[in-house]
């Protein structure tokens, strides 16, 4: 005979503010199996509990359900408890009556009714469940960290300083990300280039960080502590074991016409090169759609030159798989295209520029020298107008809903550098809200208006077009409330930033969810910020939100405390709602192995009696169940329902559903 | 078609002969010229009785799954559609390839008797087809029938080509014909919600849950059907409804999504005449719609569209707004 318990929670006032919750403990001391009902004003105290785990012992429980939070947030507090009472700790389940419920509902009467029957739905689940044994897995010591930008590199030295191995996989010749095209950083105004460079020496340095530039991963399997990832390392024509960065090739090859990509194609470079001076690892690579000897046949002019005999025109793609035990997504941002905005003018005008492409004019390694020129005619522009919110906080579907969150401060920060080397210029900033959260933001914005004397309007512009070679910046003056055009020599764009696009491909492999934005979900904002849903990925960057450097680098250390402590550990506990096949009834058909996103599913030879003395010899699926997941895939897939998920059957579900019918 | 029906006794003779295969997997003759149904014939003499006409027409690969675990090769003649069903099996691991020589067959259409008689021809004694006549020759005298409107509802929209064979025996070529399998389907979307379930319940209503579509399906080939498995918790669930039959056909219809090659066989073989194909077919128009052109028994390999997760899958959220492309 079944023994349940029920401990329903208030939560505070999160759930008996809407659900009464002592009528619903009341209703369901009457249900079938149960033989004790509590409730009390927090079952995951200390107190809660205990209250908790006497009961087990006192009514020898053979089973509990919690009415309570998602078992997101504390399913595991709630089985340590049971664990710590003797009962099995996967003889509990949580009825979700805050989320599911009293968050969504007004009504007392409504809410409390539901209540009730979700809690007998879980009450129907747990008389089904049988107690399981988690097994053990063994971790992979090293880890692998996916974008090599300051997320990326940060995260990689903490990892490696920890000692353990990191791998980080950049799709780009060199490191450095973003952060490497930008000139200063706000609020300091320091060069971007003098603390990320030594940080990515540092890396190339460390001995137990391995870059693997100019790749990308391929595809992902297993699990947590044991990923299995195939990384593809693309051809750049030079090997890297070779080339000593001496720039000869540079130099000497006639193809001069590529755009400079790091440069936001504001000038060319040759068709072999190094992205940037600092570019880590130091080594050219070929544009094969530029190159003049891989086009034609004819030139071979840098592998004359190359003193090291580093060039090979005909190096192809090689993959490597290699084992993780944890993998960092830091795959970052780029800004959005403003192709979108025709009212801006951005195609129509050379000077109406993003703001990413204005770093690039006032860096000192940039295509002027760091001298700010118009693109058009390379004049000093004397008057430059900043639009904040291009396709930011947009909900007309041209951009984006969300808030970029940096561009305000890049645009107060340009804004001041300009006024600060030249004086004689004339800078206006239209703006929706000016957001200036963080520590010295708001100082420094302030700085930008009161020391500098930057033109703020509050308004939001309306065309921008080219009279007589002026750019004419027609807004709202929301402050006056008046319409006004300022005549313009340049025009910055404060474009909105968004995931890196590749970022789509690396959650499909990762099976790490995105949300609609692309923007990869953390497993909790606020409990498990930097942990992905999926086991085993941490998330540091802006692919998880936008976010300036310093909260960039506070999360990727945030995440490599978070690898550390897997990566210390020598085995790991396994999930053991794993699934099952029933041999009898199993076709054969690989539609559950074809399902499975981790290969748990093999299949082998088992002989089977037919009666009359007979047997046959059938193809059956067979689960390893130390890679399964327990995701429930192959259980839906399977269509003679030969596959059943531990923790999950098939009978469980459809007695919660009966349950939750029965009224 | 006399004349391919006497190269495929030939062969089917050579082989037993030679002792290449152990059995012939074709079509047998019935007590009318209209009613051949599929056999296993095991030596020469046995295939007196051979028969290949304008009414075979038949899916034999789903026999395949058990006739070819026995000792031996196994020769089966295939008609175009009947290959994809073949290979949709072989994928799935139901059939061993190896075990199976495959000979494929020209196909001109089959004809319905049922449409037939519909037509007022009853007592047929003969039947000869000559382009797009069909002459009947019946108890009561001659009658001449317009093959389009009496061929199988399967063959009305095929298009379908050989996509397995070991050898051909092929001595008309069928014209590439432009015709659209999803008209029917089309017609059924225009309906608003309620003159759908209408239509729905009024047909499904006819099922007296036979299971000859079931049973005759290449694509239901379980070892135990879930609706035979009380442990499953569905096959008193499809029952528990005034209106059994659509969950029965609705949850069929799920667990062929994506396997359904298209072969008509259900609606042929329903004593009711259910068109249980367009439910089929709804499904092979969304999945092309959602996830590009895919036709199930095409190859013997790679995963299907459900079974396989994609970058490029469509977002739910779109199907649910209906603005997936």
């Amino acid at each position: 005979m079944q023994r349940i318990g029920v401990f329903i929670c208030w939560c505070g006032s999160n759930i008996a503010a809407t659900v009464d919750v002592e009528k619903v403990a009341e209703v369901i001391k009457s249900e079938p199996g149960v033989v004790y009902a509590a409730n009390y004003q927090y079952m995951c105290s200390e107190n809660g509990q205990q209250l908790v785990k006497q009961a087990i012992k006192e009514h020898n429980l053979t089973g509990i359900v919690i009415g309570a939070c998602s078992p997101r947030m504390h399913e595991a507090t709630f089985r340590k408890a049971a664990e710590a009472a003797g009962l099995n700790p996967y003889m509990v389940e949580v009825a979700n009556i805050r989320e599911h419920c009293s968050w969504i509902h007004k009504d007392m009467e409504e809410a409390t009714e539901k209540a009730v029957i979700l809690v007998r739905t879980a009450i129907a689940k747990v008389k089904l469940n049988a107690p399981l044994m988690a097994g053990e897995s063994p971790v992979v010591k090293r880890a692998l960290v996916i974008g090599g930008g300051i997320a990326g590199i940060q995260a990689a030295l903490d990892i490696a300083d920890a000692g353990f191995e990191v791998d980080i996989v950049e799709k780009n010749a060199t490191i450095g990300g973003r952060m490497a095209q930008i000139d200063k950083t706000f609020p300091t105004l320091d060069c971007s280039a003098c603390i990320l460079t030594p940080k990515m020496v540092d890396c190339a340095q460390h001995e137990k960080i391995d870059i693997l530039s100019y790749s990308e991963v391929e595809d992902v399997k297993g699990f947590v502590g044991n990923f299995n990832v195939k990384i593809r390392r693309k051809a750049r024509f030079v090997d890297e074991t070779k080339c000593t960065g001496c720039k000869i090739c540079m130099e000497k090859c006639p193809s001069k016409k590529g755009l400079n990509e790091f440069n936001m194609n504001l000038n060319t470079r040759p068709a072999i090169y190094i992205p940037f001076a600092q570019a880590i690892p130091n080594v050219a690579v070929i544009d094969p759609t530029q190159c003049i000897k891989m086009k034609t046949g004819k030139c071979g002019i840098c592998q004359k030159f190359c003193g090291v005999g580093a060039i090979d025109y005909e190096q192809k793609d090689t993959f490597i798989e290699r084992q993780y035990g944890a993998i960092v997504v830091a795959t970052g941002f780029k800004p959005i295209s403003v192709d979108n905005f025709n009212e801006y003018g951005y195609n129509d005008n050379k000077d109406v520029i993003t703001s990413l492409e204005l770093e690039r004019l006032m860096n000192a390694a940039g295509p002027t020298n760091g001298v700010l020129l118009r693109p058009s005619d390379g004049e000093h522009p004397k008057v430059i107008t900043f639009i904040q919110c291009v396709g930011s906080r947009d909900t007309s579907g041209c951009g984006k809903p969300y808030c970029s969150k940096i561009c305000c401060m890049y645009t107060a920060k340009h804004a001041m550098l300009i006024r600060e080397k030249y004086p004689d210029t004339e800078v206006h900033v239209f703006y929706i809200d000016v957001r200036t959260p963080g520590k010295n933001y708001d100082e420094f914005f302030r700085r930008a208006v009161e020391q500098y004397g930057v033109d703020y309007i509050k308004g939001m512009v309306g065309k921008v077009y080219n009279e007589n070679g002026k750019l004419m910046v027609q807004g709202s003056n929301l402050i006056d409330n008046e319409q006004i055009t300022i005549e313009s020599d340049l025009v910055v764009l404060a474009a909105a930033i968004e995931p890196e696009p590749s970022v789509r491909k690396i959650a499909t492999l990762l099976t790490a969810s995105i949300d609609t934005n692309n923007f990869l979900t953390e497993s909790h904002a606020k409990l498990r910020p930097v942990e992905s849903p999926t086991a085993g990925v941490y998330l540091a960057g802006v692919c998880q939100g936008p976010k300036d450097i310093p909260e960039t680098v506070s999360q990727a250390s945030a995440c490599a405390a978070k690898v550390i402590g897997l990566l210390v550990k020598d085995k790991l506990k396994t999930n053991p709602c794993v699934a099952t096949p029933d041999e009898t009834m199993c076709n054969g058909c690989s539609q559950c192995a074809n399902v499975c996103p981790y290969g748990a599913i093999t299949y082998v030879e088992k002989e089977f009696r037919l009666g009359g003395g007979k047997t046959e010899i059938r193809r059956v699926a067979s689960v390893n169940p130390a890679v399964c997941q327990g995701c429930g895939a192959c259980t839906v897939t399977c269509p003679s329902g030969a596959m059943d998920l531990k923790g999950f059957s098939s009978k469980q579900i459809m007695s919660e559903v009966e349950a939750i019918c029965k009224m | 078609m006399k004349e391919v029906e006497m190269k495929m006794l030939e062969r089917a003779k050579a082989l037993l002969e030679s002792g290449e295969v152990a059995r012939v997997v074709a079509w047998k003759k019935g007590d009318f010229c209209f009613d051949p149904s599929p056999a296993v014939f095991e030596s020469v003499e046995e295939l007196d009785t051979f028969v290949y006409d304008w009414f075979c027409g038949a899916n034999l690969s789903k026999y395949l799954i058990q006739i070819a675990k026995k000792e031996g090769k196994t020769a089966v003649f295939l008609k175009p559609c009947d290959t994809y069903s073949f290979n949709q099996l072989v994928k799935e691991h139901r059939i061993d390839r190896e075990k199976v020589y495959v000979i494929a067959v020209e196909c001109l259409a089959k004809l319905d008797v049922e449409k037939m008689k519909a037509k007022g021809v009853s007592m047929i004694e003969s039947v000869e087809v000559v382009d797009k006549d069909v002459h009947v020759k019946t108890a009561y005298g001659e009658e001449t029938l317009y093959k389009p409107d009496v061929v199988l509802t399967k063959c009305e929209t095929c298009n379908k080509t050989h996509q397995a064979k070991d050898e051909e025996i092929i001595l008309h070529e069928r014209p590439e014909r432009d015709v659209n399998r999803f008209a029917e389907v089309e017609k059924l979307e225009a309906m608003t919600e309620d003159e759908r379930f209408a239509f729905w319940r009024n047909q499904l209503s006819k099922c007296i849950r036979c299971n000859a579509c079931r049973n005759v399906c290449p694509a239901c080939s379980c070892v135990k059907c879930v609706f035979d498995n009380p442990a499953s918790g569905i096959s008193a669930k499809a029952n528990d409804d005034q209106f059994e039959e659509q969950l029965f056909h609705i949850i069929r219809a799920f667990h062929v999504a994506g396997r359904c090659t298209d072969c008509g066989e259900c609606s042929r073989v329903c004593p009711q005449n259910i068109p249980l194909h367009l439910l089929n077919r709804k499904f092979i128009k969304d999945i092309d719609g959602l996830y590009g052109e895919f036709q199930a028994g095409e190859t013997t390999e790679g995963k299907t569209p459900l079974t396989s997760f994609t970058e490029g899958d469509v977002e739910p959220k779109d199907v649910f707004n209906g603005e997936a492309k």
